[in-house]
């Protein structure tokens, strides 16, 4: 011990071996505590064992922005078995009267006992045996009852729906998965979980929280009673009712408008930023997605080659064509590249790469107004060309382009805009390293990219982005983040909703912009559009060149043009010219939005839309979703 | 050379003492398992290894091969690559971190095809190594301060890695290592303030709920332990017993004073009361101080307004900083709110089942109240609850006073380790498993808050038994060649 005795803080050791000695004298006498001077434990265990009764809250329910019950829940009942109390058991009996046979039997008492597909499994408590039962076999069952020792039943909701619209919008809610059991606690085998749609994105509010009941029992399975008199039970906290911005009215119309086509519909308040009507065409009757036969429905929506579980609103991208030069004009003008009165010529096409874009026969040279109103592409083109190539203002093409990109972030193109909807898309807008990279070079210019300044080429936007858009101009120059929840009973909506987004263009841009579109209705290209002398609408139609089929029709707009009350967006699917298919449906959408009702001078618009079908024969995995795979394709 | 005959036996042979205590809690150990995951409808898949007992067979047989290689590797090559351990440690700590799937809501799992594995688990003998290795280098003093910024982070680093992959109990049992600093030196009176600290955090959180004037109850029990604890350190530090009278009496006459002024139905704010209580304690220091010019009570002024300080801000830090749910799992663990899965139910049926065990226990495989019953962790955190039921009081001190004895034995062994390096490790291994079985049984027994870290060598688990088996052995192998240096 010679060297350690040297060492001052030898001594030490004395304290920290007390310390395991003091720990181990304090625990045996916590031991000599309970095993020997408690005998109150002893008798709970060998008279009494707890029975722990989950108590489900009701799902909140789901109201449209008028008060319509859309969502509400309805009684099933669930066949709970514990295998410890089962005993002498009549399994033919039981077969019959739930009305499954043998091997459906053994199947499901297989998966029950199986560890991997239930970890929570055990022999001495209640396990899901068998999930919704109609209350027919409930009432089989419940007479039956005390023939079968181990068998309980446990009370729960299923989904009901009052419309048969906004299938992947509402979304369904299912048995959770393995996934969600392992990474939220508050789940167990059999819960029930939204899976998409507002029920996933809403899940913490619509499920509430469970409550419990612990009951005493005797050691053949009696129940004696409440365990503490119910002191240490919790009541089951009901979830939380949503009403949405949609006006279910109008959405069954657009759904209507929409039949046998591929699109969408986006309707947003520009004032508040609610989703007055969100279609994803086609859509599906929420209802085949409860109940016994949610499995076989919900593989034949899967299977659909025209994938009908694509929330294409929010999650379809598009090149949104000349409906983002209103977005061009504003950036061009704010950073001072072109003023009220800039005129480009326009010789149908764009001079200096030879006419290409091409364009149409109208007036030139133009201004900004009327080259919104004619859709020129000409002008959009030289604007942009004029902007990258500005050297005075940037020091490179990369600076400009990364300006020209980070205006069209602030409008929300490019990046996800927070949609309390689930699996948003960000579209995409490139930055000036994405050109970097594909054209090989630093020194490039606008005419090697020049398609998107006319919405083409690499750009992509999702439906909502473009209404989204439209409510931007709508409100000259800010927006609020689109949602579907206007309100959540009893908690206020996330701040996010409840903030203006300014995109740092002035008010009286915006003013010019709007000015533009109002002529493109009134005199321009959308005039489809026009319901003067009731209301001043200002649009944009576009057609978005799709690689893989024909074009895709678009349309953009909001109204009234002072003081507007709804900005919208549609987008018909291989639709070809924006007049000719997304123009009619978003009149047809607007007077329904102000009127409550289309007039009859429109009755033959409506037939000849709710007629139309077009739905592509060949309709392959890749072109169920355009994908920024549109470079790749030209080269 | 002359060697008594003691060092002669000792020379080069393992000890076997402690080989014998291990294999002895890996036999009771894997009995337990048996017991608590036996299951009669299950009982025949003994040899399937999707068996718990089964697989942890497997477990076992694997850490007996590890243990016996461990043996074979020179001493040199720990003390060479304790830093590089270290590091790599770190590395995959991180990348846990960052590709770990969630599994129970942390993400410390690392999936290698059907293996998964817990990094954090085999940290706790990479950290002993290295403090091992840092208490070794030439001419080190804990108390520079370089020395200890260094030291301290050498813990700190993996334990804030740890506890971003939200397993906040391996990273208090990297904190055990205070143990090891302690005996080489760290100030008692530092150890004296981190447990205040400890102290301040869980009654002012704890009883944060009772407002009582302008302080909470938590806060004002708080103020009144700050004035013990300054007494109890001038005491220990000043040694004036006078001094401690004041000290003690002054804020007593100021709460008799608020006391009799109440009878003058005058509302009494005891906060306000206990805070002017303090207030006097510390005109009192200063005061002794300007008198004698002692460093000594301005460092006692500094304790107490330090623990004031930083009383108020654990506060602003709960309430303001934490997410709600770390809040809530700092509210569960100190008993302020049930977890609805029921942390507080599960200690409660652990102590039905360990009550129920009486004198002599029910009898191997014949508890009724464990075996994945109500207690989901029956065969890993809460193991001993089986033991106890089964084994009884008697089978349940057995194993605590083996216990006792592995701890005792190793620090035995601690001190007999000729070189700093073996020291140090040594310590790290008893600060490491005394901090285990603390937190464990503690828990299980009802008297600390639900900590999950698993009772050494009884839990199943392939990563915490490898974990141990390393930290064991490879001190059994520095101390079997502690005379070769």
């Amino acid at each position: 011990m010679g060297y350690n005795s040297e060492n001052p803080y030898a001594k030490r050791k004395h304290i920290i071996a007390l310390i395991a000695v003091l720990v181990m004298v304090v625990y045996i006498s916590r031991l000599f505590y309970l095993q020997i001077l408690s005998p109150q434990y002893r008798e709970f265990a060998d008279s009494n064992a707890f029975l722990r009764k989950t108590l489900y809250p009701a799902r909140g329910a789901i109201y449209d922005r008028n008060g319509n019950l859309l969502v509400y829940n309805q009684a099933t009942y669930d066949v709970m078995m514990v295998v410890r109390e089962m005993g002498e058991f009549d399994t033919l009996d039981f077969c019959n009267t739930l009305n499954i046979d043998k091997s459906t039997y053994l199947m499901l008492e297989a998966d029950m006992k199986d560890r991997r597909k239930n970890p929570g499994y055990s022999s001495y408590t209640p396990q899901l045996f068998m999930s919704q039962l109609t209350v027919e076999q409930y009432g089989l069952l419940q007479e039956k009852l005390y023939k079968f020792p181990g068998i309980y039943v446990q009370n729960r909701t299923r989904r009901q729906y009052k419309y048969p619209n906004m299938g992947v919008i509402l979304g369904y809610i299912a048995e959770v998965d393995k996934n969600a059991l392992e990474s939220d606690p508050y789940y167990v085998r059999g819960d029930y979980i939204g899976k998409s749609g507002i029920e996933s994105s809403h899940e913490k509010d619509l499920r509430g929280e469970k409550g419990v009941e612990i009951w005493l029992r005797d050691a053949r399975g009696r129940l004696q009673g409440r365990y503490k008199d119910g002191a240490e039970d919790k009541a089951p906290v009901s979830g939380r009712d949503l009403t949405l911005g949609i006006d279910i009215d109008l959405q069954a119309y657009g759904e209507y408008l929409m039949q046998n086509k591929i699109g969408s519909i986006v309707m947003i308040e520009p004032k508040t930023g609610e989703i007055v009507c969100i279609v994803s065409s086609p859509s599906y009757d929420p209802a085949i997605l409860t109940g016994k036969d949610f499995g076989r429905n919900y593989l034949d929506l899967e299977r659909n080659p025209y994938k009908p579980l694509i929330n294409r609103a929010v999650a379809g991208m598009y090149p949104p064509g000349s409906t983002f030069k209103p977005s061009q004009g504003a950036v061009f003008m704010k950073e001072g590249i072109i003023t009220l009165e800039t005129r480009y010529s326009c010789f149908h096409g764009y001079p200096p790469l030879g006419g290409r874009p091409a364009c149409h026969g109208h007036a030139s040279p133009l201004s900004i107004v009327p080259a919104l109103a004619t859709s020129c592409n000409s002008f959009f083109c030289y604007g942009l060309s004029a902007m990258l190539g500005n050297r005075e203002k940037y020091a490179d093409v990369n600076e400009a382009f990364d300006v020209w990109k980070s205006y069209l972030s602030k409008m929300g193109y490019g990046e996800k805009l927070g949609v309390d909807l689930p699996s948003e898309k960000k579209g995409f807008i490139p930055n000036s390293k994405f050109y970097n990279k594909v054209l090989k070079r630093t020194n490039w210019n606008a005419h090697n990219i020049i398609s998107i300044a006319i919405g083409q080429g690499e750009i992509l936007a999702t439906p909502l982005q473009i209404a989204n858009f439209a409510a931007i101009v709508a409100n000259r120059g800010y927006y609020y983040v689109p949602h579907v929840v206007r309100e959540r009973k009893g908690a206020p909506l996330d701040t996010l909703y409840t903030r203006k987004h300014y995109t740092g263009i002035e008010h009286s841009i915006f003013e010019i912009i709007a000015q533009g579109m109002a002529n493109a209705v009134t005199g321009g290209t959308c005039r489809t559009a026009n319901l003067l002398p009731e209301i001043e609408v200002c649009g944009k139609t576009g057609t978005s060149q799709n690689p893989h089929g024909d074009d895709h029709s678009l349309f953009m707009g909001f109204a009234p043009k002072d003081n507007p009350r709804v900005a919208i967006a549609v987008i018909v699917e291989n639709g070809r010219f924006g007049a000719s298919n997304a123009v009619p449906i978003g009149r047809l959408m607007l007077q329904k939005f102000f009127n409550d009702s289309i007039p009859e001078t429109d009755k033959w618009l409506e037939n000849r839309i709710v007629n139309t079908t077009i739905l592509p024969h060949i309709y392959s995995r890749e072109l169920s979703i355009v994908d920024n795979d549109s470079l790749q394709n030209k080269k | 050379m002359y060697l008594n005959r003691e060092e002669i036996s000792d020379r080069g042979h393992v000890d076997r003492l402690t080989v014998w205590m291990y294999v002895i809690f890996l036999i009771l150990g894997w009995l337990s398992v048996y017991a608590a995951s036996y299951d009669i409808e299950n009982a025949a898949g003994l040899f399937d290894l999707s068996d718990r007992s089964t697989m942890q067979l497997v477990w076992i047989g694997t850490s007996l091969v590890l243990a016996f290689a461990l043996l074979k590797i020179d001493t040199g090559f720990y003390e060479t690559y304790a830093f590089v351990f270290y590091l790599a440690g770190i590395f995959l700590l991180i990348v846990t971190y960052l590709v770990a799937p969630e599994i129970n809501g942390s993400r410390s799992w690392l999936v290698v095809g059907p293996v998964r594995l817990q990094p954090a688990e085999f940290m706790k003998f990479i950290i002993a190594l290295a403090l091992a290795k840092v208490f070794s280098l030439y001419d080190f003093r804990l108390m520079k301060r370089k020395n200890l910024l260094f030291t301290f982070s050498i813990i700190l680093l993996p334990a804030i890695l740890v506890v971003l992959q939200s397993e906040t109990g391996t990273a208090l049992v990297y904190a055990s290592f205070l143990l090891v600093l302690f005996r080489e030196g760290l100030p008692g009176g530092i150890l004296f303030v981190l447990v205040a600290a400890i102290v301040y955090f869980v009654l002012g959180i704890k009883f944060s709920d009772t407002q009582m004037g302008m302080f909470s109850l938590g806060e004002f029990i708080t103020l009144i332990l700050i004035i013990l604890f300054t007494a109890v350190l001038v005491g220990n530090y000043v040694k004036r017993k006078k001094v401690v009278r004041v000290i003690l009496g002054a804020p007593a006459s100021v709460f008799l004073t608020a006391y009799l002024i109440s009878f003058f139905g005058v509302k009494i704010d005891w906060g306000l009361v206990a805070l002017i209580a303090l207030g006097t304690v510390i005109l009192y220091l200063l005061y002794l101080f300007f008198m004698y010019g002692k460093r000594v009570y301005i460092y006692m002024v500094a304790f107490a307004i330090g623990s004031f300080v930083f009383l108020e801000s654990t506060e602003y830090v709960f309430n303001d900083v934490l997410q709600p749910h770390q809040r809530i799992r700092i509210e569960v663990a100190l008993g302020m709110k049930q977890d609805f899965r029921g942390a507080g139910y599960h200690v409660g049926q652990s102590k039905i089942a360990i009550g129920s065990g009486g004198f002599l226990g029910k009898g191997f495989l014949k508890g009724t109240q464990t075996k994945l019953k109500y207690v989901p962790e029956q065969d890993t955190d809460f193991i001993f609850c089986t033991i106890a039921e089964e084994a009884g009081f008697v089978g349940a001190s057995i194993v605590l006073i083996l216990y006792l004895c592995f701890i005792l034995r190793l620090i035995y062994l601690a001190e007999r380790q000729t070189s700093t390096f073996g020291r140090v490790y040594g310590y790290g291994v008893v600060s490491v498993f005394l901090f285990h079985l603390i937190i464990n049984i503690g828990m299980v027994i009802g008297i600390m808050p639900v900590i999950g870290i698993p009772l050494p060598f009884f839990s199943y688990g392939g990563s915490s038994l490898w974990g141990f088996t390393l930290l064991l052995f490879i001190f059994l192998r520095l101390d079997k060649s502690r005379r070769n240096k």
